[in-house]
C-alpha cells in the first residue's frame, strides 16, 4: 500500500497524487495521440465518439455526480449545443469562433432553466427537467427558421487549421483535444472552491447552507457549467452526426447519458470514461448478444430498451459506484492483499430519508 | 355548446391521466418514492387485457377484473423483491431504478406482443348518446363513470377497512406504525399493488380510444403533471389536477391558431413547469411539501 507523506497543504489538491499517477496517465495520453497509426478509420470514429459521450458525461457528472441533483432532460443541452453550432457555421462563423459562442450560449441556457427550477429539489427536479425535456424537443422541430425543423439541417464541415472534418484521423484529434480540455477544466473547477461548494451540497444541503454556501446561486452555477460542457458535446455530436434532426435529441438519448454516468461510477470523472466506452460499444454488445439468441427473440426491436433497462436496474440494485467502484474494488483488494475485507464496502443498513417538514 | 363539448372531452381523457396520478401519489405519500413505470404498467394492463379479451375471448367484464387482479399482485411482487432493496438510498438511486424498469417492461410488451397495434372489442365501441346537442360517446362516458366508481371505492377502502386506516397510519408515520404491530413492509407492498391495480384499470378504460401499443405508456408522463398540479400528496387533488389538465389540453388543440403551432402536445408539460415555478405547492397540498431554497 502506498503512503503518500504531505509537506506541504496544497498537496491536498494537487491533480497527481504521486508519481505513479503521472507516469500512467501520461502513458494514457501518449497512446491515445498514438492510436490513429494503428487503428483504421472506423474505430477511429467510434473512439470519437466515445470521447464526445464523455464530454457530455462530464456535464452531467458535475450536476447529478457531484452536486446531486438529476436531471432527466440533458439532452436539450446537446441539442442547444448542436443547433448553435451547425446555425453559426451555417451562417459563414469560423470554427474556432463558433466553439466559444456555443459554450457561452450553453452556459446561459443552462442558467436560464437553472434559476427558476432549483429551487425545487429531488423528485420535483427531476420530473421538472423531464418536462423541459420534451419541451425542448418540441422546440427543436417547431421553431424552423433556426433548426430546419423535421427536414433536419445540415451541418457544414469547415476547414479548421487547414484539415477537414472529414478527415476522421483529424477529427479524433480535434475530439481527443476538446476531452483532454474539458477533463482538466473539470477536475480544476471540481477542486476549486466551487466545486467543494456543489460536493456540499450534494451531501447536505443544510450543512452547506450553514458553512455560509449560497444554495440558490450555486445549484444554478452547476446547471449551468453542466449545460456549458453538455453543449461543447452537442457542437462536436453535430459534426460527428453531419445531419441534425430534432428526434435525435429524445428522451432515450437524456437517459443514455443517465446511463453513462450511472454505470461509469457517480460521482468520479472516471466514471465518464467508463460509462462512456460502455455506451459508446452498448450497440455493438446487443448486436452480438442477438447473434447468441434464438432468432424469434434476437431480431426483435424491443431487446435493445429491454437489455439497457436490466443493466441500469442491476447496477442500480447491486453496483451502485459503477464500474469505476469495481476497479477501486479490486484496487484496494490488491493493496490490501490478504487482508482486504467484503464488508468494506458493504451497503450500510438505512431508514427511508424523508424530505417532509 | 363547442366548449361544453370540449370540456366533457377533456374531463374522459383527464380521468385517464387522474387515474396514473393517483398511482404516483399512493406510492408517493406511502414511500416518498415516484414510480418513473407507473405509465409502463398502465401499457401493461392494457396489453393484459387484449390477451385476456382479444385473443383469448373472454367477456369483458371478467377480463377487466382478471386484469386489475393480475397487475396489482405484479405491483406487489415488483416492491416486495425489487423496490423494497433500495430503501434509504438518495432519491436519484429511485428514479434510477423505476426509469430503468418502465424500459424493461416495454422492451418485454414488444418482444412478447409484438410492436404492431391491437385493439379488442369492448360492449362501448362506437356507440355515442346525445344529450342537449352534445355528444358524448360511451366509451367517454365509461371512463368518467369508471374513475367515479374507483375513486369512491378508494374513498370508502381507505376510510372504513383496517387495512386502508393502516396504510394512511404508515403513509403518516412509519416507525409509529410499525409500534402499534402495523407490517409496514407488506402494507407499502400492498399500496404498490393498489397503485398498480389503478393503472391496469386505467389502462383498460384507455384502450378503446388509444387502442394498444407500447406508445400509450407515454401517458405517464403527462400524468406527472396531474399529480404536480394536485399537490402531489393529495388523492382528490390527483384527480382534479388530471381532470384539468386534460380540460387544458383539449382547449389548446382546438384553439392552437390563437396561441402557437403544436401547443397541444406540450401543453401538460408547460403546466407542469408553471405550476413548478409559481406555486410548487400544488392546488391541493395541505402543507408544505416543497422545500424551498
Amino acid at each position: 500500500m502506498r503512503f503518500i507523506f504531505k509537506t506541504k497543504y496544497s498537496q491536498d489538491i494537487n491533480i497527481a497524487k504521486h508519481n505513479g499517477d503521472r507516469f500512467w496517465y501520461s502513458l494514457l495520453i501518449l497512446i491515445m495521440v498514438a492510436l490513429p497509426l494503428v487503428l483504421d478509420d472506423f474505430y477511429l470514429g467510434e473512439i470519437s465518439y466515445i470521447c464526445i459521450l464523455s464530454i457530455a458525461g462530464i456535464g452531467l457528472m458535475i450536476l447529478s455526480g457531484y452536486t446531486g441533483l438529476a436531471s432527466l432532460g440533458h439532452a436539450a443541452f446537446l441539442g442547444v449545443g448542436a443547433y448553435t453550432h451547425a446555425f453559426l457555421l451555417t451562417n459563414g462563423i469560423p470554427f474556432y469562433a463558433s466553439i466559444p459562442i456555443v459554450i457561452i450560449v450553453s452556459f446561459l441556457v443552462g442558467a436560464a432553466i437553472g434559476i427558476p427550477i432549483l429551487r425545487l429539489t429531488g423528485m420535483y427536479l427531476a420530473i421538472a427537467t423531464l418536462a423541459l425535456g420534451f419541451i425542448a424537443e418540441h422546440v427543436f422541430i417547431k421553431w424552423e427558421h433556426f433548426t430546419g425543423g423535421n427536414r433536419g439541417l445540415p451541418v457544414p464541415q469547415p476547414e479548421f487549421l487547414g484539415m477537414s472534418f472529414y478527415d476522421s484521423v483529424f477529427f479524433y484529434y480535434v475530439c481527443l483535444v476538446f476531452l483532454i480540455a474539458a477533463m482538466f477544466a473539470a477536475i480544476n473547477i471540481l477542486r476549486s472552491p466551487t466545486g467543494r461548494a456543489f460536493v456540499a451540497i450534494r451531501d447536505s444541503e443544510i450543512a452547506a447552507q450553514s458553512l455560509g454556501v449560497n444554495l440558490g446561486l450555486y445549484k444554478a452555477l452547476s446547471f449551468a457549467i453542466s449545460g456549458a460542457f453538455t453543449g461543447l458535446a452537442g457542437a462536436l455530436l453535430a459534426h460527428y452526426i453531419g445531419y441534425l434532426a430534432p428526434d435525435i435529441f429524445n428522451i432515450f438519448l437524456s437517459l443514455t447519458l443517465l446511463l453513462l454516468i450511472v454505470v461509469g461510477g457517480m460521482g468520479s470523472l472516471h466514471g465518464t470514461v467508463f460509462g462512456a466506452i460502455f455506451v459508446g460499444f452498448l450497440p455493438q454488445l446487443i448486436a452480438i448478444c442477438r447473434d447468441y439468441l434464438p432468432s424469434s427473440i434476437g431480431s426483435q426491436p424491443g431487446l435493445e430498451p429491454m437489455l439497457f433497462g436490466l443493466i441500469l436496474v442491476f447496477f442500480i440494485l447491486y453496483e451502485p459506484l459503477g464500474i469505476y467502484g469495481r476497479w477501486m474494488k479490486i484496487k484496494l483488494f490488491f493493496e490490501l492483499f490478504p487482508t482486504y475485507k467484503r464488508q468494506t464496502f458493504k451497503k450500510q443498513k438505512v431508514f427511508t430519508k424523508s424530505d417532509r417538514v | 355548446m363547442q366548449l361544453i363539448q370540449l370540456i366533457i372531452d377533456g374531463v374522459a381523457s383527464g380521468c385517464i391521466y387522474g387515474l396514473v396520478a393517483l398511482g404516483f401519489v399512493l406510492i408517493y405519500k406511502a414511500t416518498e418514492t415516484i414510480n418513473f413505470a407507473q405509465g409502463d404498467i398502465l401499457m401493461l394492463g392494457a396489453f393484459v387485457a387484449y390477451s385476456l379479451i382479444g385473443i383469448i375471448g373472454v367477456d369483458y367484464l371478467t377480463g377487466f377484473a382478471l386484469t386489475v387482479l393480475i397487475i396489482a399482485v405484479f405491483g406487489f411482487f415488483l416492491d416486495a423483491v425489487v423496490v423494497r432493496q433500495i430503501i434509504g438510498q438518495p432519491a436519484f438511486a429511485t428514479v434510477m431504478l423505476t426509469i430503468g424498469l418502465g424500459f424493461i417492461f416495454r422492451g418485454f410488451a414488444s418482444i412478447y406482443w409484438g410492436t404492431d397495434i391491437f385493439s379488442f372489442s369492448t360492449p362501448f365501441s362506437g356507440k355515442i348518446t346525445e344529450f342537449n346537442g352534445l355528444i358524448i360517446s360511451y366509451v367517454n362516458l365509461s371512463i368518467i363513470v369508471g374513475t367515479a366508481v374507483l375513486m369512491s371505492a378508494l374513498y370508502f377502502f381507505f376510510t372504513f377497512s383496517k387495512i386502508g386506516v393502516a396504510m394512511r397510519a404508515s403513509s403518516e408515520n412509519q416507525l409509529a406504525a410499525y409500534y402499534m404491530g402495523i407490517p409496514v413492509k407488506f402494507i407499502f407492498s400492498l399500496i404498490w399493488s393498489i397503485s398498480a391495480g389503478v393503472a391496469a384499470v386505467a389502462g383498460v378504460l384507455l384502450a378503446p380510444i388509444t387502442l394498444v401499443d407500447t406508445s400509450i405508456s407515454l401517458i405517464g408522463l403527462k400524468a406527472f403533471a396531474a399529480a404536480v398540479l394536485g399537490g402531489f400528496g393529495s388523492i382528490p387533488g390527483a384527480i382534479v389536477g388530471g381532470i384539468i389538465i386534460g380540460i387544458v389540453e383539449q382547449l389548446c388543440g382546438t384553439y392552437e391558431n390563437y396561441l402557437f403551432e403544436g401547443v397541444r402536445e406540450i401543453s401538460a408539460y408547460l403546466v407542469l413547469i408553471l405550476t413548478l415555478i409559481i406555486y410548487p405547492r400544488g392546488l391541493f397540498s395541505d402543507k408544505a411539501e416543497v422545500k424551498k431554497v
